[in-house]
């Protein structure tokens, strides 16, 4: 194909960027430029309408359902008084707020330290290639790749308290029972254990994929200096994988505050209101009743999306730091 | 990390009158497939929903995401930079909250329990995620091999379809093999935009199951471990782009 080059030497190769057209009557750089422009965003315009009208304009709506009355006639005759913020103080108002809260911060918090922690010893073990390295790793990623409806039921059936195998084994070790779902204590912890199995494996790969860029060098330099391996992760792994650890944490907050099939499928936020985060709270309200109340749940929704974008704003800080 | 996935086929395969034996049966000693032949009964439906609606998934997002990866990584757009702002914060919404606006939109246009809506919620998941990917991917693409493209006379179009397409062949199956999985494995969409029609997923269709017959784990199990056959294949099939996929998302800008 390079051929050409010497075959057609009027054709000039444009200095920066593909032009658009090296036809005969050249066209000024000014006209080149705006015509690049049109092709480039004629390949981006898709994507902006797709962005229009399947984020902004469901955004759109979310917010307008938030700051009016709406009801399931309002769907259907369009009246919808405009209530302003009345919406958000009843929801700060709800009984279900505290709760919620609280047990979203415990949920992702809880959820984040264990997930990246093991997630963290898994990718340090791995990396030592041993036989059947790769494959087990590879295992271990199942869990993240099953569908959340499969994970969630078979946690279920595992904490079942009558006959899941977890109470079971509990009490051959001479523990009483568990009532993992149903009683409000336990709900919590139930839901974020099954939680963090699922995501050990994203923060598996992510760390892995970290320890591969660390030059062996300064590994073999510390163990010349006498290292042993706890000081080798600690003095070197850890510090060096800081960057990374920052990511995934971020993505890792980011996700988990979204989670809802596990804690739907598995407590329905229940008892009560003891496994309720701010995703499971909108949804309840917005389509878990036969009289659903939309506007507070785009309320809710609407708070869950500032949390969201504040984490999501320290990513891109973070990310754009290690950038440069 | 492995037994719950043990478990699961391990109960798929034990018969209804030793479930509630204390202790648990460690092994299925006398297995039955009694649980997989009321999937394949009853279930089978809505694997098949599930299956266009992955595959619809798939074409609009490749379909989407493509081109304006291209564009970005390649045309050097004014504004590409806060198009990549843009899409990296759409992924951080949560899906109750746009299956909330979804709803709303749905209803007046009709398309509400309709396999096409459904089709396109899916897709928000994985539009954002397809053009970061893409752009990764594509910057890596010698400029020489475009240039070249050009002056043999080929447009950007052409240039596009016949030399980056072809190229980005790893980048493609990497996008495909989310997009799929994500529309495969979506509860939240499909238990508020197509809760009431005819084409219903699987995901729906084991939490219908669980719900109306909460006593036979072995055939919910049965059909978990059904549902869960796609992941297991596609891991198998496409390991390495699934790591990729992961870290490229995740880490590169």
């Amino acid at each position: 194909m390079s051929t050409t080059i010497i075959d057609r030497p009027e054709a000039p190769v444009p200095e920066r960027g593909p032009a658009v057209s090296a036809g005969p009557p050249r066209p000024t750089l000014a006209k080149r430029f705006r015509a690049e422009q049109l092709t480039a965003w004629a390949f981006i315009a898709p994507v902006v309408a797709y962005l229009a009208i399947f984020y902004a304009y469901p955004l759109y709506r979310n917010v307008d359902l938030s700051v009016r009355d709406y009801t399931v006639r309002s769907f259907i005759d369009g009246s919808a008084p405009f209530v302003g913020l009345a919406n958000f103080v009843a929801v700060f108002q709800s009984p279900t707020f505290g709760p919620a809260l609280t047990n979203t911060l415990l949920f992702t918090g809880v959820s984040i330290l264990f997930q990246f922690s093991l997630g963290m010893a898994l990718a340090v073990f791995f990396f030592q290639n041993f036989r059947l390295s790769s494959t087990l790793r590879a295992l271990f990623l199942v869990p993240w790749l099953l569908p959340l409806i499969v994970s969630a039921s078979t946690w279920s059936w595992m904490m079942n308290s009558d006959s899941g195998v977890i109470n079971s084994v509990i009490s051959s070790f001479g523990g009483g029972q568990v009532n993992w779902l149903t009683s409000p204590q336990w709900a919590l912890t139930a839901v974020i254990i099954a939680n963090i199995w699922i995501g050990i494996p994203f923060n598996l790969v992510i760390l892995y994929s970290g320890l591969q860029n660390i030059s062996t060098d300064i590994y073999e330099a510390a163990a010349l200096d006498g290292a042993n391996a706890w000081q080798k992760f600690w003095r070197i792994t850890f510090p060096l994988l800081r960057p990374v650890s920052a990511i995934t944490i971020l993505l890792g907050l980011v996700y988990t505050l979204k989670v809802f099939d596990i804690i739907w499928i598995m407590t329905k936020g229940g008892p009560g209101d003891a496994s309720t985060t701010f995703a499971i709270w909108s949804y309840q309200l917005g389509f878990g009743s036969t009289l659903p109340s939309f506007s507070p749940a785009a309320a809710v929704g609407n708070l869950l999306i500032v949390m969201a974008l504040i984490f999501g704003f320290l990513y891109l800080r973070v990310q754009r730091k290690q950038a440069q | 990390m492995l037994f719950p996935i043990y478990w699961m086929i391990n109960v798929s395969l034990t018969p209804q009158s030793q479930m509630r034996s204390t202790p648990p049966s460690w092994f299925p000693f006398h297995p039955t497939f009694d649980g997989y032949a009321a999937v394949l009964q009853q279930q089978l439906p809505y694997l098949g929903t599930s299956l266009v609606i992955g595959l619809g998934t798939v074409l609009l997002t490749v379909a989407v995401s493509a081109p304006a990866a291209y564009s970005l990584a390649k045309l050097r757009p004014r504004g590409g930079g806060a198009l990549s702002f843009v899409l990296l914060v759409a992924q951080m919404i949560p899906q109750v909250i746009v299956a909330m606006g979804f709803y709303a939109i749905y209803l007046n246009l009709g398309i509400l329990n309709q396999p096409v809506g459904l089709i396109i919620a899916d897709s928000t998941l994985a539009v954002p995620f397809g053009v970061l990917i893409f752009t990764a991917f594509m910057s890596g693409i010698p400029d020489e091999l475009m240039s070249a493209a050009k002056l043999d006379g080929a447009g950007t179009w052409r240039t596009f379809t016949s030399i980056v397409l072809p190229v980005s062949r790893n980048s493609i199956v990497t996008v495909s093999l989310f997009a799929f999985l994500w529309a495969w494995s979506d509860f939240v969409f499909s238990s508020t935009l197509n809760s009431g029609g005819d084409l219903q997923t699987i995901t729906l269709g084991i939490y219908r199951y669980i719900g109306n017959n909460n006593q036979d784990w072995n055939s919910i199990m049965a059909t978990a471990v059904v549902a869960s056959i796609p992941a297991t294949i596609l891991l198998v099939v496409a390991q390495r782009y699934v790591a990729a996929g992961v870290t490229a998302g995740a880490v590169k800008d």
